[in-house]
C-alpha cells in the first residue's frame, strides 16, 4: 500500500492486524495476535485486559518500543497520519516519538532520569524536538509545569524528581509528554500507582488537557471505573486478541462477549447492594501455551463443544460492535434483554 | 453495654458504642499510638490515638490513603510492630503489654494476610511446609495428621491437596494469595487482619478471593479487619468502615452509610473520587477533587489534619483536633463543622461549627 498524507476518514491512527510474538524458554508467547483497531482525531480510547493480556504490548508495538530481542513484531501495519510506523527507520520514529506520540507510563519514578533536575528533562524535549534555544525551553518548562498544576512551578523547576510525591511526579511526567503538544497521547496505567485522591486529580488534568489541546488519547488500564469515564471506545483484551470492541458506552451496556460481561459482573458496584460477587472461575491462560479452541473457553459460563475446537470467529454485532465468540448474538441479545429489564425495575 | 476495663485518663476519644446485634468487641483498641522515632529526635506518627471496637463475627474495613497508618495499625494489633501506647484488649487481656511468652498463647488466634503473595511466601519452602510450620509452631498436629490437615486446608481454599510438594514460584499471584490464606486458617483464628489482600491481583481473580474470605467467615465465624485502598472492594466485604487519614480515624460507619452517606469531607472526597464502572453514571457526577498530597506524618497538621485540603475549612479547624461524635445513630464522624443537629455540612452556615461544643466536651472528658 502507498503511503499517503491523506487523513483517512478522520482516523489519526490505524492499526491492522498487529502481531508482537516474544521468543522465550517456554516456547513462543503470541503477546499481541493479529488486532486492528482505529482511533479518531480527539477520541479516547480505552484498552483494558488483565495481565498478560497483551495491552501493554500493543502500546509499545505501536510506538516501537518493544525489547528486541526477545519480543518482534511479526505482522502488520500500524498507519500514524498516514504513515506505516512499523516500515520507518529508527530515526524517522525518534522524530515522531515524543514530539507527534507521547508516553506516560505507570511509575513515574522510573520514567524520570533521577540525577537531572525537572526542569532540563523538560527542556531536553524541546530542545530536541522543538529546536527551541535553552531560554525559551526553559520558558516553556515552566509553562508546561504550570499547565499541570504543579505549584510554584518556577522553584519546583530546579527540583529533583525524588522531590517530588507520586502525584506531582505524574504531572512532571505529564507535564514532558505534552511539551511539544503531540497529536497522540498514550497512557499506560497512569494512576495505578496513586491513590484514589490524587488519581481523581491526575484524570481531571488529562481531562482537561486534552479538550484545551484536543490530543487523541490511548488509555491502557485494568481498571473499568476509569475507562467509563474517560474514554469514547473501549478495546477488551484478553490472551493478545481483542474479545470485544464498541463505543463505551454500548459495550458496558450491552456486552457481546462472556469475558467482558464477567468481567463487568465481578466489579463491586460501590453504588448497589451485591451478595456474593460473580467470580470469572480459573486463571488467565499461559499465552506461551494456548488451547486450539477460544482461549477462555475453560473459564467460560456458557462454554459448549465447539469452543473448545474452533477458534471463534470476530462477529460484528452493530455498526462498531465487534466480539470475538461462537454465540456473540446470543450473548449481545441477552444483554440487551437484560438491560431493558433493569431499566424498566429502575422506572 | 459492655466497655472493656480501661483507665479513663488514657481515653481521649469516646469508644463508639455497641451496635445493636454486635453483642460484644472481640477486639477493643483504646487510643493506641504507634510512633516510629526519625532522626533529629522527631516522630513519625504513624498511627495517632485510634479507638474503635471490632465485634466478633464482622468485617471492619479499614480504609486510607497511602501513608495514613492502616497498615500501622493493623500490624500493631497483632503486635507486628510494637505499639507506643495504647490498649488492644482482646479476651480481657491487654495484648499491648503481654510479654513475649504469654503474646505466643494469644497469636494462634490472631493472623494476618498479606498483601504481596510473592513476598510473604518463603521461596525455599514447599506449599506443605509453609502451610504446616503453623501446625508445628503451635503443636497443633504432626506427621500424618498433619499432612492430611494441609490437604484440608488446600481444599478449604480452593486449590488441589496434590499440590503440597510444590513450591511458591510454581503458582500464579490469586493462588498464592490462597496459599496465604490456608497458612492463616491452620490455627483456627478467630481474628484475619487481611491487609489489601487483592490489591496485586487481577481484577478478574479479585473477585475469587473477596467470595473465598467470606465464604470462610460464614463458615468459620470469622473476624476480619479488611485493610484496602480500594474503597469499591471495601464496601463490597465490609459491615462497617473505618476511615484513616493521617494516623487518626475520622469517620466509622456502616458500608452501605458510609457510601451514601458519607458526612465527613474527606470521606465525602475520597467516595466521590472512586471510579464507578457505569459510563452513564460518570457523565454526569460531580467529583470533588481535592487539592494538593497528604501532608507528611512527620508533621502532620495541627488541629484537624485534614484543614490543609478541606474546602470546608474555617480558621477553629487549625487549633482543635475534633474527636469522633456519633452524629447519626452508628455513624462517627470528626469534625467540628458538623453535629448531631446539623449533619449535612453543606447546609452549615458559613464560618459556623456546630460541634465545636460537643467536640470540646469530649476533650475535657
Amino acid at each position: 500500500m502507498p503511503l499517503s498524507k491523506m487523513n483517512n476518514n478522520g482516523n489519526l491512527l490505524e492499526v491492522t492486524d498487529l502481531r508482537t510474538y516474544f521468543d522465550t524458554e517456554d516456547g513462543i508467547v503470541k503477546a499481541v495476535d493479529g488486532i486492528s483497531f482505529q482511533l479518531k482525531r480527539g477520541e479516547t480510547l480505552g484498552i483494558v485486559g488483565e495481565s498478560g493480556s497483551g495491552k501493554s504490548v500493543t502500546n509499545l508495538s505501536i510506538i516501537r518500543l518493544v525489547p528486541t530481542p526477545p519480543g518482534k513484531i511479526v505482522s502488520g501495519k500500524v498507519i500514524f497520519d498516514g504513515q506505516n510506523l512499523l516500515t520507518l527507520s529508527n530515526e524517522a520514529v525518534r522524530h515522531i516519538r515524543g514530539r507527534r506520540i507521547a508516553m506516560i507510563f505507570q511509575d513515574p519514578m522510573t520514567s524520570l532520569n533521577p540525577f537531572m533536575k525537572v526542569s532540563r528533562q523538560l527542556m531536553e524535549m524541546t530542545r530536541l524536538h522543538l529546536g527551541h534555544t535553552k531560554q525559551q525551553a526553559y520558558e516553556h518548562a515552566i509553562k508546561m509545569l504550570e499547565t499541570v498544576g504543579i505549584p510554584d512551578a518556577r522553584a519546583r523547576a530546579n527540583n529533583y524528581p525524588h522531590e517530588f510525591s507520586g502525584g506531582m511526579r505524574q504531572r512532571v511526567m505529564i507535564a514532558m509528554a505534552l511539551s511539544c503538544e503531540p497529536e497522540l497521547l498514550i497512557a499506560d496505567e497512569p494512576t495505578t500507582a496513586l491513590d484514589v485522591t490524587i488519581q481523581a486529580q491526575i484524570l481531571e488534568l488529562i481531562k482537561r488537557l486534552k479538550q484545551a489541546t484536543g490530543t487523541s488519547v490511548i488509555l491502557i488500564t485494568h481498571d473499568l471505573g476509569i475507562v467509563a469515564g474517560m474514554t469514547d471506545h473501549l478495546l477488551v483484551m484478553y490472551a493478545g486478541k481483542i474479545f470485544e470492541q464498541a463505543p463505551t458506552k454500548e459495550l458496558f451496556a450491552t456486552p457481546g462477549n462472556p469475558y467482558t460481561k464477567g468481567l463487568l459482573r465481578s466489579v463491586p458496584d460501590p453504588t448497589a447492594e451485591q451478595g456474593e460477587l460473580y467470580q470469572i472461575p480459573g486463571l488467565p491462560p499461559d499465552v506461551a501455551h494456548l488451547p486450539p479452541g477460544c482461549p477462555f473457553a475453560a473459564r467460560c459460563d456458557r462454554v459448549q463443544e465447539i469452543c473448545h475446537r474452533e477458534f471463534p470467529p470476530f462477529v460484528q454485532l452493530t455498526a462498531d460492535h465487534c466480539s470475538l465468540c461462537h454465540f456473540a448474538h446470543e450473548v449481545y441479545e441477552e444483554s440487551r434483554a437484560e438491560g431493558a429489564r433493569s431499566s424498566e425495575s429502575n422506572l | 453495654m459492655s466497655t472493656q476495663e480501661t483507665n479513663p485518663d488514657s481515653i481521649v476519644e469516646m469508644p463508639p458504642p455497641i451496635e445493636s446485634g454486635h453483642g460484644d468487641p472481640l477486639i477493643a483498641i483504646r487510643d493506641l499510638k504507634v510512633y516510629f522515632p526519625i532522626a533529629g529526635n522527631r516522630n513519625v506518627k504513624a498511627v495517632d490515638g485510634v479507638t474503635i471496637d471490632i465485634y466478633a463475627g464482622e468485617t471492619l474495613g479499614l480504609v486510607g490513603e497511602s501513608g495514613c497508618g492502616k497498615s500501622t495499625l493493623g500490624r500493631a494489633i497483632l503486635r507486628l510492630v510494637e505499639p507506643t501506647s495504647g490498649q488492644v484488649l482482646y479476651r480481657n487481656n491487654d495484648l499491648a503489654k503481654l510479654s513475649t511468652r504469654e503474646l505466643r498463647k494469644h497469636r494462634r488466634h490472631l493472623q494476618i494476610i498479606f498483601q504481596d503473595p510473592y513476598a510473604s511466601l518463603n521461596p525455599r519452602m514447599t506449599v506443605g511446609q509453609i502451610v504446616g510450620e503453623p501446625l508445628d509452631t503451635f503443636r497443633i498436629a504432626r506427621g500424618r495428621g498433619a499432612e492430611q490437615r494441609v490437604q484440608e486446608l488446600l481444599e478449604t481454599v480452593g486449590l488441589s491437596k496434590r499440590f503440597t510438594k510444590r513450591y511458591p514460584h510454581e503458582f500464579s499471584g490469586g493462588q498464592r494469595q490462597r496459599i496465604g490464606i490456608a497458612r492463616a486458617l491452620a490455627v483456627d483464628p478467630d481474628f484475619i487482619v487481611a491487609d489489601e489482600p487483592i490489591s496485586a491481583l487481577d481484577v478478574s481473580i479479585q473477585a475469587q478471593i473477596m467470595n473465598l474470605l467470606e465464604k470462610l467467615q460464614r463458615e468459620k465465624n470469622l473476624t476480619y479487619l479488611f485493610i484496602s485502598h480500594d474503597l469499591r472492594a471495601i464496601r463490597h466485604v465490609s459491615d462497617r468502615v473505618a476511615v484513616m487519614y493521617l494516623g487518626k480515624l475520622v469517620e466509622i460507619a456502616g458500608a452501605k452509610a458510609i457510601y451514601a452517606d458519607p458526612l465527613m469531607p474527606y470521606t465525602k472526597a475520597l467516595i466521590s473520587a472512586v471510579p464507578v464502572p457505569d459510563p452513564v453514571v460518570e457523565a454526569t457526577r460531580q467529583r470533588i477533587v481535592l487539592e494538593g498530597d497528604v501532608p507528611s506524618p512527620i508533621n502532620p497538621p495541627t488541629g484537624c489534619r485534614f484543614h490543609t485540603r478541606c474546602p470546608y475549612m474555617i480558621e477553629t479547624c487549625k487549633q482543635v483536633v475534633p474527636p469522633l461524635v456519633e452524629i447519626k445513630p452508628n455513624h462517627f464522624a470528626a469534625c467540628i463543622r458538623i453535629s448531631p443537629d446539623q449533619p449535612d455540612i453543606e447546609k452549615v452556615a458559613p464560618g459556623a461549627a456546630p460541634g465545636l461544643e460537643a467536640a470540646e466536651q469530649v476533650i475535657s472528658q
